[in-house]
């Protein structure tokens, strides 16, 4: 379903990710695991097209995005949540919402409001509350479900577990693993190895804006060097 | 009495609507794009020329024909923004903000030209909306029909607006847009389209604004200077980005001048004050007094940077040997004009020198400090002013009366920038217009002291300078002394001071420094050398006008140093030189040396957004003159 190839991304001069490749297939939650710095976001945000690659080639569903802008990227069906959730905090949550509503999508679930407040039923009871009025685990939940609102058939979450209580991280466990029997693919960034073996498939790990391990949860559970070499802190 | 003070207050509504309008146009554009549309007076000037002539076009007597006429003026006037956007803002979203202000100040000159060339250079009179021709009786006063409908417009027009923003995908977008543009295009939204939607919304207000005015006012060519500073005044004192702030400070501004006009001179202690005088500076000390109370205005919140047009001000070149070896060749090369060129061309070089002084105390402002001043002329002017007062009233020598130059530029930045390093961005730079700007309305009206709209005459220098050549070196030798001086103290402890405070103001403090007194320092540094090229200005051209430090003046000075590359240090000299002897060369050859101008710097603008000398720069250092400076 998405398909990276020998990316090579800078900041100015900085050289950020080089020769990247990773793959997810559908209904697959993948992980790329790394510590702070590690080049996690910026593989996001290549992807979405927000920091354009140098070279490389990104396949989606088939279709070159690798040189298209952010918001034709997201029509093609690539939702891309953000690590700072970047809620819009003067519009409320039914706003923040429709900002992010696209057409229903073959092959992809549809998603309304009422919908994501079974989800989320949190954001239910909290319609009409500005963005800047919410609490850090709320704010989370709305920025993926205004990702939501899109229909993707894939989707980015940059972090999702950062900065929440861990009773939150665990309702977070849980609407990923829904969302991956709704039968969307997952392509999530993590520090957290403890979520990732939660709800991950397969895991990417990443250092120094490369790639260093890939393999299956199952394999990374029992490969300890790998672990201390890449993850411990 | 009642009477009188029911009729000024109703005056006060009717004015009120048509400056609503155009604020909240401005408003809109910067919350999405954030670009200081300067060109939006001059959307507003189109507005009451094309009422003009589309209520001839549909027969002025008919109702039909006239609001028929001031629709259709307001549409092709929304229509003209979705050209400019596209066709100039579209290109140069990426390029640093104050090359997007530069862009549009180049559709100013553009525009009034182009005024000038279909509709002349007489004042065109509208005629009187058909059907409300008459005047109602209110306390036995006469109030004309047609102000009523004004007063109607302004509230109905907010009602849409709300109604637009608040209640259609549409509206929500923008908003969404206006806090993060960057987030709502990775929500698969397409901004370019937002973003035409939104000029075509805010220059259809400006437009409508100005039809509507055409019962009222006459079309002519000095509305789009006076109309976007009024509009600037509303929108900073409703709060950058709020319709019904805009709306507010637009009944306070409207009311306030309403009402000076109404009270005329009164005789206080036996002085006879006059308060419609008081008319043209009213507004600023409102906006002065608002920014000091409320930062953001009324309704205004504190804006964070637009994300995703986040810009990093890379680091100065350090001033080695073969940068001072550069200066000492440019030097030498100036001190050798005298032998071959011409006496026009000394007055020319003359003009520049003063110019790159002036250009580098500002960019000593916008650049190392980081504050963006849009009235730096008033430090030139009190210079101007300072040494023509000394030498004509005090009777001191030239010599002497030039210190008075700087010293009245430095004193006029002391007490100003006291207000202003409290603010910052946008809010910053209009506070500095109004202190320009009461400073100009002080300097213009008081006849007895300063001339007043005469200005000064007889200021010539002493017997020893007469000579041009010999006054051609020294003001050489002043302007490149200042101009080097300046450049040291950037690279000086004090500098890497005010680029700390400039960078992360948060971090600097934490560090120690004290940035908001650094910033006063550096602003009354920046006034004191701007007041000197005023002094050397004022003795090199023998008389003196407000003109010297009105808005316009201010405009060029902007100009100079975003031509020149607000990034670099030697930007703002290339920048006056250029600008300087494009405007006296295009200004003997043509009477629409404006709008050549005008596209000049727009080219410049499309073609090399980080400016002449940040052009050059990248060529010195694609074919290897230059050391590419490591990551």
């Amino acid at each position: 379903m998405l398909t990276v190839e020998g990316l090579n991304t800078y900041y100015g001069r900085a050289h950020i990710l080089s020769d990247l490749a990773l793959k997810a297939t559908a209904g697959e939650v993948v992980v790329l695991l790394g510590r702070n710095g590690a080049g996690k976001s910026t593989t996001m945000k290549s992807v979405i097209g927000l920091v354009p690659a140098e070279t490389g080639g990104i396949t989606f569903d088939g279709a070159r995005i690798d040189r298209q802008s952010p918001h034709r990227i997201a029509r093609l069906g690539l939702g891309y949540v953000p690590e700072d959730r970047r809620i819009f905090t003067d519009l409320n949550v039914m706003e923040n919402l429709e900002v992010g509503r696209q057409k229903p999508r073959d092959g992809a679930p549809t998603w309304t409001p009422e919908r994501l407040f079974e989800l989320f039923p949190n954001l239910g009871n909290m319609k009409d509350r500005p963005g800047g009025r919410m609490s850090g685990g709320e704010q989370q939940m709305l920025t993926i479900a205004r990702t939501l609102m899109g229909n993707p058939r894939l989707i980015l979450l940059d972090e999702p577990s950062e900065g929440l209580a861990p009773v939150i991280v665990e309702q977070m466990a849980r609407t990923i693993l829904q969302l991956k029997a709704e039968g969307l693919c997952v392509l999530l960034s993590e520090q957290n190895l403890h979520f990732a073996q939660m709800v991950a498939d397969r895991a990417y790990i990443i250092e120094k804006g490369r790639i260093r391990y890939s393999g299956t949860m199952a394999e990374l559970a029992t490969d300890a060097a790998v672990r201390e070499q890449y993850l411990s802190v | 009495m009642l009477a009188n003070i029911v009729i000024q207050f109703m005056n006060g509504l009717a004015g009120a609507s048509s400056l609503f309008l155009v604020a909240a146009g401005l408003s809109i554009i910067f919350g999405v794009s954030r670009i200081v549309n300067f060109a939006h007076g001059s959307l507003y000037m189109l507005g009451v020329y094309l009422a003009y002539m589309l209520v001839e076009f549909f027969g002025r007597s008919s109702i039909f024909g006239f609001w028929g006429g001031v629709l259709m003026a307001a549409l092709c006037v929304g229509l003209i923004g979705v050209v400019i956007e596209i066709v100039v803002l579209r290109r140069i979203y990426r390029a640093p903000e104050l090359f997007q202000l530069l862009a549009t100040f180049a559709l100013v000159l553009v525009i009034k030209d182009a005024a000038l060339y279909i509709w002349g250079a007489e004042d065109l009179v509208g005629p009187r909306a058909a059907g409300l021709r008459g005047a109602v009786e209110i306390l036995g006063k006469r109030f004309p029909q047609y102000d009523l409908a004004l007063i109607a417009i302004g509230p109905v027009v907010l009602g849409l607006l709300w109604l637009l923003m608040n209640r259609t995908r549409w509206g929500t977008l923008v908003r969404a847009a206006t806090q993060d543009r960057e987030m709502v295009g990775a929500l698969g939204v397409n901004q370019s389209g937002l973003f035409t939607g939104v000029f075509f919304l805010g220059a259809f207000l400006a437009g409508l604004g100005g039809a509507v005015q055409l019962p009222r006012e006459p079309a002519q060519l000095a509305l789009d200077i006076t109309v976007i500073s009024d509009a600037f005044v509303v929108v900073v004192v409703g709060g950058m980005g709020s319709i019904g702030g805009a709306f507010l400070a637009a009944l306070l501004i409207a009311q306030a001048k309403a009402f000076c006009i109404g009270i005329g001179d009164v005789s206080i202690f036996g002085t006879v004050f006059s308060f419609s005088k008081f008319t043209l500076v009213v507004e600023f000390v409102i906006m002065a007094v608002v920014l000091v109370v409320r930062p953001w205005g009324l309704l205004g919140k504190q804006q964070g940077t637009q994300r995703g047009t986040f810009m990093v001000e890379p680091p100065l070149y350090p001033l080695n040997r073969n940068f001072w070896l550069a200066v000492l060749a440019v030097v030498v090369l100036l001190g050798l004009v005298p032998f071959g060129g011409d006496g026009y061309l000394l007055v020319l070089l003359i003009d520049i020198a003063v110019f790159a002084l002036f250009a580098v105390t500002l960019h000593f402002l916008m650049g190392p400090s980081g504050m963006v001043s849009f009235g730096h002329a008033a430090y030139f002017g009190l210079g101007c002013y300072g040494a023509a007062l000394a030498l004509l009233k005090l009777k001191l020598p030239m010599e002497l009366a030039l210190f008075a130059a700087p010293l009245a530029g430095g004193l006029g930045a002391l007490v100003f920038g006291w207000f202003c390093v409290r603010l910052s961005g946008v809010y910053l730079a209009m506070l500095t217009l109004a202190f320009a700007q009461i400073a100009w309305s002080v300097i213009y009206q008081w006849d007895a002291f300063t001339g007043g709209s005469n200005g000064l005459v007889g200021l010539w220098p002493s017997e020893w300078l007469k000579d041009r050549t010999v006054f051609y070196a020294f003001a050489l030798l002043l302007c490149i002394g200042g101009i080097l001086f300046l450049w040291r103290v950037v690279h000086a402890p004090f500098g890497y001071a005010l680029r700390a405070g400039r960078d992360s103001a948060l971090r600097a403090d934490a560090i120690g420094i004290n940035v908001r007194r650094f910033q006063w320092f550096g602003f009354t540094l920046a006034g004191t050398f701007a007041g000197l090229a005023g002094g050397l200005f004022a003795f090199s051209k023998g008389s003196i006008s407000p003109e010297t430090l009105a808005v316009p003046r201010s405009v060029d000075g902007l100009v100079m140093v975003l031509l020149g590359g607000v990034q670099t240090l030697t930007g703002p000299v290339a920048g006056a030189a250029v600008f300087t002897w494009l405007q006296d060369s295009i200004a003997r050859n043509t009477e629409y040396w404006r709008a050549i101008l005008g596209l000049t710097i727009l080219v410049i603008v499309l073609a090399f957004p980080q400016g002449i000398a940040g052009f050059t720069k990248q060529v010195a250092t694609r074919i290897g003159v230059m050391r590419r400076e490591a990551a």
